[in-house]
């Protein structure tokens, strides 16, 4: 990590994560340690994207940094100020900082919840505003996620999979966050929806300012939204750095392994393969 | 010959609001030994047209088609016991969700031996020594170990190895793959796709890949079909598909990859398509 500065919205130091997997009858219990001392931090209005494959450990830091688990261990510095959610609750005015979207949108949202309730209802655990002004701030960011007011009174069964992530997202924003979470946000979505999605948040990014810690598997996508990028493997982070170094030149086995596994769509390559196939058929005709 | 022809197909369904039709006069042929890779959208129908072909579908569904053939034999009236010898032997289907799609209540052994008791008409011993044969040939390590294994115990990727073991179980010569990465991580999907691509070549197998990727089309079609909304918007070989597709909703696909963005922001299929399908 090159030198911390002080304007870090979210910084993390030597993050260790542990799970009890409890024993059975036949089993003693163990521990799992699912984060190995992982350093980071993300600088106001940059996005730090977190790669790696599942069971790496990437959506257990998303949990830490949104505030939702406490690390075993590590210290997580939000806007410089240490946190500690393990001795003592975050206050509303932390929870509006730090702000979290999930990667199912058909699972994140109450199915029994109209969208207008579901927006508003961090205004009612976190501020004192009156009903009328959360009702217009809600429809406000209905607006500003590309959804139109109508949409306050209907249930999320009645949107699609693009739209119920632009509920979240605006749900998310309700507080005016500082910082983002975004675990997996666009992997649920078809193509053009992911498009569509990605934009958006570019757009909302510019507008507010927003940092964005964003988790993802999909390598193409982390090279189209982040400015920095840290790959994580079994709980250790390989990888660090900007997203143009470490595109032009991974350096880890692991970073390495990931890009020759993404898919490539380069005319070229197709070319070569379809080539190869050609011989590769005509030297043994089926 | 084509191996598979299928010529008009139409799928309705009948729903309470009235009648819905997912795929709407849809022409696909797959030939001998050839990767065919359908792809769409969720809605576009891609995976009706092919359950319908492998009569997996509802009753509340109505299928029309002008010609269903299999290698000549016309599939659309079978009566259930030609289905069966056809499908599940000659055609067989993997699934999205490997884990899902295997049954947790048996060893992984036991329903890959099950199909080749009931299919092949194989003794238990023999059911046994194959099914090892096949764990080898998709690439499960410790077969022996693995073979009493159930599927919750095993990861995604290796459900999958045991879905297409069970699919090639009886050199089948149509093998029509639904989504068959999409629940898996990118290194785990390369090697499922480069199994895939080995056993068509192997057992000379053609292979119907749907999919919503273009990625996995890339590294895997020869000829391409692309649907949108229950309808064909374009066909062509892989190469031409890429290097110039033809239709809008093609070219938006194509652009709506995070990797052609060009600008600062990327293209959505609305920029393209607004006049041009009225769906």
């Amino acid at each position: 990590m090159t030198g911390t500065k002080p304007a870090a919205v979210v910084e993390g130091r030597a993050i260790v994560q542990d799970y009890y997997v409890p024993g059975s009858m036949f089993a003693a219990g163990r521990e799992v340690r699912a984060l190995r001392g992982i350093d980071f931090s993300v600088e106001k209005g940059k996005t730090l994207a977190i790669v790696g494959e599942s069971g790496s450990g990437k959506s257990t830091l998303a949990r830490i940094i949104a505030l939702i688990d406490a690390p075993t261990s590590g210290t997580l510095l939000i806007d410089g100020e240490p946190v500690d959610i393990r001795s003592k609750r975050p206050s509303p005015a932390l929870r509006s900082k730090v702000q979290m979207v999930f990667q199912n949108p058909y699972g994140s949202l109450n199915p029994r919840q109209k969208v207008g309730n579901v927006l508003m209802e961090p205004l009612v655990i976190n501020t004192d505003y009156p009903a009328t002004e959360r009702r217009d701030r809600a429809e406000a960011m209905l607006k500003k996620v590309g959804l139109q007011p109508e949409h306050f009174n209907r249930y999320p069964h009645m949107f699609s999979g693009g739209q119920r992530q632009r509920i979240a997202i605006a749900r998310a924003l309700m507080l005016n966050p500082q910082l983002l979470v975004l675990d997996e946000p666009v992997s649920a979505l078809d193509l053009s929806v992911q498009a569509q999605v990605l934009n958006l948040l570019a757009d909302l990014q510019d507008e507010f300012g927003l940092t964005y810690v964003f988790v993802s598997h999909d390598l193409s996508v982390v090279r189209y939204i982040a400015d920095d990028v840290m790959v994580i493997s079994k709980g250790v982070a390989v990888e660090q750095g900007t997203r143009e170094a470490l595109f032009a030149d991974p350096q880890h086995a692991y970073t390495q392994s990931l890009f020759a596994a993404t898919p490539v769509t380069d005319v070229e390559a197709i070319r070569t393969r379809v080539a190869r196939r050609k011989a590769a058929r005509l030297a043994a005709p089926v | 010959m084509a191996l598979l022809n299928i010529r008009n197909l139409s799928v309705k369904f009948a729903t309470a609001t009235g009648s819905f039709t997912a795929v709407d006069g849809i022409d696909v042929h797959v030939d001998k030994g050839e990767v065919l890779a359908i792809v769409g959208e969720s809605g576009s129908g891609k995976s009706v047209s092919m359950l319908a072909v492998m009569g997996l579908l509802p009753d509340t569904a109505t299928i029309t088609a002008d010609e269903m053939t299999y290698d000549g034999q016309d599939i659309s009236n079978l009566s259930a016991s030609e289905r069966r010898r056809l499908i599940g032997r000659e055609i067989t289907m993997i699934f999205q969700e490997p884990v899902a799609s295997l049954n947790p209540s048996f060893s992984v052994g036991f329903q890959i031996e099950e199909v080749l008791r009931l299919n092949l008409g194989m003794t238990n011993r023999e059911a046994r020594a194959k099914a090892l044969d096949l764990f080898r040939a998709v690439g499960i390590p410790e077969p022996e170990d693995k073979i009493n294994a159930y599927p919750h115990q095993m990861s995604g990727g290796q459900c999958q190895r045991v879905m297409i073991a069970i699919a090639i179980a009886s050199n089948p010569r149509l093998l029509i793959a639904d989504e068959p990465t999409t629940a898996l991580d990118v290194t785990i999907q390369k090697q499922i796709l480069d199994l895939l691509m080995k056993l068509q070549e192997d057992y000379g197998m053609a292979l119907i890949l749907i999919t919503h990727d273009m990625g996995v089309v890339a590294e895997t079609a020869d000829r391409v079909v692309v649907q949108y909304k229950g309808r064909k918007m374009e066909e062509a070989d892989v190469l031409s598909l890429f290097e110039n597709p033809q239709h809008a909703y093609t070219r938006a696909l194509l652009s709506a990859l995070p990797e052609h963005a060009t600008g600062d922001r990327l293209p959505t299929v609305s920029d393209f398509f607004v006049q041009e399908v009225t769906p």
